[in-house]
């Protein structure tokens, strides 16, 4: 009961802390990171309810696949976003951060 | 019954190996998606609601997909404007391809865009029709996806901008919608809706998983103060990505949140809870309708005008009990149907325009009358329903909260629906004048050949629009018949 | 479905199907896109006197059609229907010959066409219309397809007048939408019954009806022009002749009288407002407007915004009629003023646009000495006057007179002085307009002569008055006999057993 308590805590502090800085951080890579960090804190708390201590019975797979899912989409959607994130960089005159850049912009290329 | 899911999942996969043909297997996908629905809503009609077992697996363990009234609706609406917008996209690519400046970036556009609006209808319609939470969840995510890459497609920069907000925000939904899942999963163990239906009693846990569930689909829903993110999204897209963003993504995560609200948890709801969504709700018609007044830019006034709309369909929640359980949903589906229609013949018109004239800065629309007049028609039609006018979806929807706020006197929807609608009128009418202005000097020539696909569609769905509220009892009849909780067991993945 | 209901379907396609048609013809079609439009004003008018024989014979003609638990479009053939939709028909026929001959050598004549038609079709829709969400249905409909024929010209001034047109109708479209909730919340989903709904109703909901009633009332009030719900009428003047024509002889304007006839005789009936006690509400807005209206009238140069003013006082002798409900005379004289009116004020309008057209007179100062130039114009005018004044045997002093002799049959004084006074002011300003036209000497060249033949102006433009006017003179003359409008409205008045 304790460990389940400890692992959803600790999921749910990583979801509050990711949903922070999604919120606060401007830099596209920070808000990634969140993202990712806000799905393992909901993964955290997936696995904490497949816990049977040892003897009490079979251990519940349903929560197991449920964060393979989740593992799989996280990564999918961390890709797009990186794509995303280096377009907005590279069509715009603002770097990462929103400040103007020096320079001109690249020219698109074809693609 | 997997066909809708899997025909526009076969079709997503083809044209990414097939660059060539990308057209005719999405057509032919979108054709036989409309046809594989009318199947179903014929098989509803005549046994009534169904579910399937996926792999014959039974629930809990098991997912299973269902057919009902509302979500055979949700479907049909879908189906059909997916079919329209299938074919206007074709329009709008050959002639942008036609262009010979950038006819390769728009050939690239044109590549990726057909698989992945058939993904993005493939998770649709899984939406739709999931019957566990946790594929509900996937679907969202893969809906989420392809609109954000869909909104990215058009490569200008304010797009990518837009498009980046938008996963980021469409992320944040997806992962507090499953915070919201685990709370229940951790409750009650089954992923089920049926049965979490039948189980769902009162609790503080309950209440935070129904809030988390909540806000995670409002967000995608784009409900006051959570809407920041669609305006930039919606208008900085190609047409026919608009479209498909106000018309039908949108509904996907409302239709899921109503079915929570109303069906899932509809023993925990209360009834100042029903009365904030609904107080939200008039708060957006009358943000949306204010800022999109303002609006310089024709899309951008139609994406805020989706804001405003979209209000309409929350004000439903306080209104919904008012007849009593059976037609619980009538009144959203009703908007919902009108909208789709209304909204995406909006945005073809406003993209059409857009093509024809290069620009789409309200005050210098005049004139078109005269070189577009099917397009015109066509935004004239669809601004009739967004209005609210008889004999539109959109006058009946109007018309049933209105009874329903009446009877049940609580009469100050009343006064903001009739608000809305006349300030939906202004920023209606703004435009529509414009159009009718004739310039000084201006000489009346042919109106220029544009392919009949980029015009038709748009004046097709308006007219589907307008002509809702005469065919209303059919829907009508569809959400009794597909309400009655005998459902038929179908093991197995069929049909 | 019997031969009565494809009757009710027919008489509405028969202008629906020409506008849709015309919309889809190329501009130059001239020829192809009038012979539609006299095609289907000639079938129209004649299912149309087809429906009032059966009408007459006793005959029922009922379509249905359900929308939602509620809410039922109804399309019913009554007397007072038969009324209306009569004079739709054969004043759009007169109309349209009109607005050939008006816009000959304008651009975008397809479009204007197919709204004129699409226009008239709604109109029928209201005459027929069984229901008050049928009314409604309709009602907003008429909005939408007069505002394309108010801002055709596409100048700034038109738009402005559009808009200002869509901002009052669209208003008291929604305040009308609210109302018809509200009753049908409060008795039921009812069609129009002669007694209107039952009286048990008052006993319980008696406040929440009266404000209905205003409600309703300022819903249709806002098209039948009712001060201070009248501002958007006179800027639509801007408007094309026949366009002014339709709208305030046919279409909008009586429209909105129609509403008030239907509300009060048919949605509440006679007995149920006595029992509330609004009538003197709507008799006072009614003489409020024919007197304010004729005063502003008095103060326009402008010939075509005097008219305006002229009808906005006119159709509110219908609301006056009508809040006198209970003495029959009075209703008969309401009743066939919504005939009349429309007959006198076309031919007055189809004039105006004669002489803006032939001349380029807009304004009353400009008018010195045009009969000598168009005699026949200025006669058919000087009829149209006479009627409005209610000088004998034009059409106008029938009405004036039922309504007279109902108000002193029901002992309130002040429709008598209302209606004197009114007609007096109908003198002011008709009087003056005649002599200078007849008697004056012509100041200088006309603004703008533009046409110089045998006829003093293009046939198209010359026919449509004259036969107007001629119908003025006739219907007054033969007003007892047993086929002209006031033998049709006794018919009515008897129907409903007043």
């Amino acid at each position: 009961m304790i460990t389940t308590l400890l692992y959803s805590l600790t999921g749910l502090i990583l979801f509050g802390m990711g949903i922070f800085t999604l919120f606060i951080h401007s830099h596209p890579l920070r808000k990634i990171l969140a993202v990712n960090v806000m799905s393992t804190g909901v993964f955290l708390i997936l696995i904490a309810t497949a816990y049977t201590p040892l003897g009490q019975g079979n251990i519940d797979p349903v929560p197991h696949a449920m964060v393979l899912t989740g593992i799989v989409v996280s990564v999918s959607v961390t890709a797009l976003a990186l794509i995303l994130a280096c377009r907005v960089q590279e069509t715009s005159n603002l770097n990462l951060l929103g400040k103007k850049r020096q320079g001109r912009i690249p020219e698109e290329s074809s693609k | 019954m997997i066909s809708p899911i899997v025909l526009p999942l076969t079709a997503g996969l083809l044209c990414f190996l097939f660059s060539h043909k990308t057209f005719t297997i999405a057509l032919a996908a979108a054709l036989a998606n409309l046809l594989a629905v009318c199947f179903l809503t014929w098989q509803l009609l005549v046994f009534g609601p169904m579910r399937c077992h996926m792999g014959g697996w039974q629930p809990p363990l098991g997912i299973t997909l269902r057919t009902d009234g509302p979500a055979l609706l949700m479907l049909l609406m879908t189906a059909v404007t997916g079919l329209a917008i299938t074919l206007y996209a074709r329009g709008y690519f050959t002639y942008r391809i036609a262009d010979p400046r950038h006819a390769s970036r728009h050939q690239r556009q044109q590549r990726y865009f057909w698989p992945l609006w058939m993904l993005l209808l493939a998770g649709l319609n899984g939406l739709f029709l999931s019957n566990d939470i946790f594929n509900l969840y996937v679907t969202l995510e893969l809906i989420g996806i392809s609109a954000a890459s869909l909104a990215a497609l058009s490569g200008k920069p304010v797009s990518q901008l837009a498009s980046f907000r938008y996963l980021m925000v469409s992320l944040l939904g997806s992962l507090t919608y499953l915070l919201g899942v685990v709370f229940l999963y951790k409750s009650y163990g089954v992923l089920d809706l049926d049965i979490l239906q039948n189980i769902t009693t009162s609790g503080p846990g309950m209440r935070a998983a129904l809030a988390l569930l909540s806000v995670g689909l409002l967000l995608k829903t784009a409900l006051f103060p959570l809407h920041f993110w669609l305006p930039p999204a919606h208008a900085n897209a190609l047409a026919p990505v608009s479209a498909i963003l106000s018309a039908l993504v949108v509904k996907g995560s409302f239709f899921l949140l109503f079915r929570f609200w109303f069906e899932v948890f509809a023993s925990i709801v209360t009834t100042p809870a029903l009365s904030f969504m609904g107080a939200l709700g008039a708060i957006a018609i009358f943000w949306g309708a204010i800022q999109a007044m303002r609006q310089q830019r024709l899309k951008l006034m139609v994406a805020y005008s989706t804001v405003s709309q979209l209000g309409y369909l929350f004000i439903a929640f306080p209104l919904a009990r008012v007849d009593g359980d059976a037609q619980v949903w009538s009144i959203v589906i009703f908007m919902a149907l009108a909208h789709a229609c209304a909204k995406s013949a909006m945005f073809m018109a406003a993209g059409t325009v857009f093509l024809h004239l290069g620009h789409d800065r309200i005050k210098d629309l005049s004139g078109v009358r005269a070189s577009l007049p099917i397009t015109v028609f066509a935004y004239g039609i669809a601004a009739v329903s967004l209005m609210g006018l008889p004999p539109s979806g959109g006058f009946i929807a109007k018309w049933m909260l209105l009874t329903s706020s009446l009877v049940s006197t609580q009469w100050w929807w009343a006064l903001v629906i009739i608000t809305g609608s006349l300030l939906a009128s202004i920023y209606v009418f703004r435009v529509m004048s414009r159009f009718f202005v004739i310039p000084e000097g201006f000489a009346f020539k042919k109106p220029e050949p544009l392919s009949p696909l980029l015009e038709w569609p748009a004046l097709a769905l308006a007219l589907l629009s307008l002509l809702l509220g005469l065919v209303a009892p059919w829907p009508l009849y569809i959400l009794a018949t597909g309400s009655t909780f005998l459902a038929q067991i179908f093991p197995g993945g069929l049909p | 479905m019997n031969w009565g209901q494809w009757l009710l379907i027919s008489i509405l396609l028969s202008s629906f199907i020409p506008g849709i048609i015309i919309f889809g013809l190329p501009e130059e079609k001239h020829r192809l896109r009038t012979i539609l439009n006299l095609c289907g004003s000639i079938i129209k008018i004649s299912l149309i006197l087809i429906m009032d024989t059966g009408i007459y014979f006793g005959y029922t003609f009922e379509i249905r059609m359900p929308i939602i638990p509620g809410v039922e479009l109804l399309l019913n053939g009554d007397p007072l229907s038969a009324l209306f939709a009569t004079l739709s028909s054969v004043l759009w026929l007169l109309t349209t010959i009109y607005a050939v001959g008006y816009l000959e050598g304008s651009p975008n004549r397809s479009h204007f066409f197919g709204y004129f038609s699409l226009c008239v079709t709604v109109t029928i829709g209201i005459a027929l219309a069984g229901n008050l969400v049928t009314f409604l249905l309709f009602y907003e409909m008429l909005t939408l397809t007069t505002y394309p024929l108010v801002i055709h010209r596409g100048t700034k001034k038109s738009l402005r007048a559009g808009r200002n047109y869509l901002i009052y109708a669209l208003s008291g479209g929604a305040v009308f939408l609210v109302a018809v909730v509200s009753l049908q919340a409060v008795v039921g989903p009812a069609d129009f019954t002669a007694a209107g709904f039952s009286s048990s109703f008052i006993d319980t909901h008696g406040t929440v009806l009266v404000l209905i009633f205003i409600l309703l009332i300022i819903g249709v009030g806002v098209k039948a022009a009712l001060v201070p719900l009248h501002g958007w009428l006179p800027q639509a003047m801007v408007a094309p002749a026949p366009v002014s024509a339709l709208l305030h002889a046919v279409a909008v304007v009586k429209a909105g009288a129609f509403g008030i006839i239907r509300i009060v005789l048919d949605v509440y009936g006679a007995h149920n407002l006595l029992l509330l006690g609004v009538l003197p509400l709507l008799g006072g807005v009614a003489s409020i407007t024919i007197l304010y209206a004729s005063v502003r009238a008095l103060q326009q140069d402008d010939l075509k915004r005097r008219l305006a003013f002229s009808t906005i006082s006119q159709v509110s002798y219908i609301a006056l009629g009508m809040s006198l409900v209970d003495q029959p005379l009075a209703v008969i004289g309401g009743l066939v003023h919504l005939v009349h009116q429309g007959l006198m004020k076309i031919t007055l309008f189809f004039c105006a646009g004669n002489l803006a057209e032939t001349l380029g007179i807009h304004r009353i100062s400009e008018m010195s000495g045009v009969a000598r130039r168009m005699p026949l114009t200025m006669t058919a005018f000087s009829i149209g006057a006479f009627g409005m004044i209610g000088i004998p045997p034009t059409v106008g002093f029938v009405s004036k007179w039922y309504l007279g002799l109902g108000g002193l049959a029901s002992g309130t004084w002040w429709v008598m002085v209302v209606l004197a006074v009114s007609s007096l002011l109908n003198g002011c300003y008709f009087l003056p307009i005649l002599t200078k036209a007849w008697f004056g000497k012509q100041q200088g060249p006309w603004p703008e002569e533009q046409y110089i033949s045998r006829f003093e102006t293009r046939l198209m433009l010359l026919v449509p008055p004259l036969v107007t006017a001629f119908i003025v003179m006739a219907a007054g003359l033969v007003a007892n006999a047993q086929v002209s409008p006031l033998a049709w409205v006794r018919f009515i008045v008897r129907e409903y057993g007043l």
